[in-house]
């Protein structure tokens, strides 16, 4: 579905020729080094983009938008609650941040249900939401030079679960010819760059719960080095079924009852589902057609603990932290908000915030830090996506989405987590983290714009 | 008895991958080398070998019903759950 209601998109000025850019904006190059880097009209010192988020668009457990979603998120409203779906009675965990009422059919038809496991229904249903609000068409030589980019860690575990039954339980012999490609992890991708014509720089990214950063983070650096025009980008997750929600009981980290990060009560995570997609732009392609940009990508930071492969290590934390922080030309001071990968397990929270305030020093105190998770679930691969429209909203609004479930300080995690209320505060640059399973760490920085 | 103490010793020398003889009951996991994912997959094979639901959180393990302080505590607790079952 093209959002051909929406102002039309005008054309880049000229094509690309990366020889081009150096000698343009060369005179500028010292100053805007000196000024960390912030720049004179889309570029910056090195000739490299400045990436505009000219769209957004989610569907979890707080809203089927992003407009609902805020406004969860605002009132500080729990999107979890009791799991529904097949043999849910066989498990011990039975809590989660589940889309309610889901119906495929309101908005799909029967081909396409065939073809779209709900990681992809819920990311297609992001992406119409982000495609239409940046009102782009991808028409031209738009459609060559625009791509995507999503992480999923799972993608179709319902496909996969659904048709283990099929074989395994009830013994049948023969399966939906469309097994395969409805399953792949890179079905929504797929999917994403058929509907909307998009024939640029194309896949899926597989990092646990740092998936959809890291999908960002490439978007992100693709737009920036000049790789495509526009990259549609987030994450997708739909593992609540029994086969998914079955394996991670099997950690045993997962609560019972809420996730409640940071507090000293806490007992674990809850999974969630759902998706996020934006629209990463060219500053200049965006400013040219006058596009209303939500926020300004302006670092990225990627690395490995090498170390455990479910433990997290504070020290890869900072590492990613600071990084992110060094790419953005962003000193820790100017950082006002930080969405935390806060996953409400014991491990997760006291690590993250040691590595906070290793990496802020003393600016870690006046700093705010929270974990959306305890609203909408941990979306796994899809979690960074969701994430990343708490910190738009804290940018745009002025609003700091608040850590629900808070119950009792916990000495080591004694950072001002905006605990059970969303706050007002004006802050010109976030964070967003995730630290993933595996020791893979991905931090993300967002300027006012 | 001395069958489920024999048989938990195994399983978590196993995991250690230490002989049986050299566990003693008053050793913690950690002194047995044993990790919080050593932990858990210990756990898992005692479920599987007694056919028992252990109540255990990684997340606050000394706030579990099931105590796990010892090598030692470790067997009385699934010699309750055993006795529970039967």
């Amino acid at each position: 579905m093209n959002a051909k209601k929406n102002k039309g998109e005008r054309p880049p000025k000229s094509p690309r020729k990366p020889g081009k850019v150096k000698g343009k904006v060369k005179s500028a190059t010292k100053i805007a080094r000196t000024v960390l880097g912030r720049v004179i009209m889309g570029r910056h010192g090195n000739g490299m983009r400045r990436v505009a988020i000219t769209g957004m668009g989610t569907i979890n457990a707080l809203g089927r938008d992003v407009p609902s979603t805020l406004e969860a998120m605002r009132e500080g409203r729990c999107g979890i609650g009791p799991l529904e779906f097949r043999d849910v009675e066989r498990l011990a965990i039975r809590i989660g941040g589940q889309v309610r009422d889901w119906e495929a059919e309101t908005y799909f038809n029967r081909q396409q249900i065939v073809l779209y496991d709900k990681f992809t229904q819920f990311t297609l249903l992001a992406a119409r939401e982000a495609v239409a609000q940046s009102g782009l068409v991808f028409e031209g030589e738009l459609g060559l030079r625009a791509g995507v980019v999503l992480g999923t860690a799972a993608g179709g575990m319902n496909t996969w679960d659904e048709n283990y039954r099929t074989v395994y339980e009830e013994g049948k012999n023969r399966v939906h010819p469309f097994v395969v490609p409805k399953l792949m992890n890179n079905a929504a991708c797929s999917h994403l760059s058929m509907e909307y014509g998009l024939l640029g720089p194309s896949f899926t990214v597989a990092t646990a719960c740092a998936s959809s950063n890291h999908a960002m983070g490439l978007a992100f650096n693709m737009v920036r080095s000049g790789a495509a025009t526009v990259m549609l980008t987030g994450g997708s997750e739909a593992m609540l079924c029994f086969g998914g929600v079955k394996a991670w009981e099997g950690l045993r980290v997962m609560s019972k009852d809420a996730c409640r990060p940071f507090s000293a009560t806490r007992n674990g995570m809850v999974q969630g589902e759902g998706a996020g997609v934006f629209v990463f732009e060219d500053w200049e392609h965006a400013a040219a057609r006058g596009a209303d940009i939500l926020a300004e990508v302006v670092g990225f930071s990627m690395s490995a603990d090498a170390q455990d492969i479910v433990m997290p290590s504070a020290i890869g934390a900072e590492r990613t932290i600071t990084g992110a922080m060094l790419d953005a030309h962003m000193r820790p001071e100017e950082v006002g908000y930080i969405n935390a990968h806060g996953t409400g397990t014991a491990a997760n929270d006291k690590t993250e915030c040691a590595a906070v305030a290793h990496a802020f020093g003393h600016h870690a105190d006046r700093l705010m830090i929270s974990s959306t998770k305890s609203m909408h679930g941990h979306l796994i691969g899809g979690t960074g996506a969701v994430e990343l429209l708490a910190c738009i909203m804290a940018l745009r609004d002025g609003v700091i989405a608040p850590t629900i479930g808070y119950e009792e300080p916990d000495p080591e995690c004694a950072l001002d987590v905006v605990p059970n209320e969303a706050r007002e505060a004006k802050v010109e640059a976030v964070l967003s983290n995730a630290f993933a399973f595996g020791g893979l760490n991905a931090v993300i920085a967002l300027r006012k714009v | 008895m001395t069958e489920i103490r024999d048989r938990i010793i195994q399983i978590v020398a196993e995991q250690a991958m230490l002989d049986p003889s050299e566990l003693k009951l008053e050793m913690s996991p950690q002194d047995i080398g044993i990790d919080s994912l050593g932990l858990v997959e210990s756990i898992f094979a005692i479920e599987e070998a007694f056919d028992i639901s252990v109540p255990f959180n990684a997340n606050e393990p000394e706030k579990s019903e099931f105590d796990i302080s010892s090598l030692g505590a470790i067997i009385g607790a699934v010699e309750k759950l055993v006795a529970e079952k039967a």
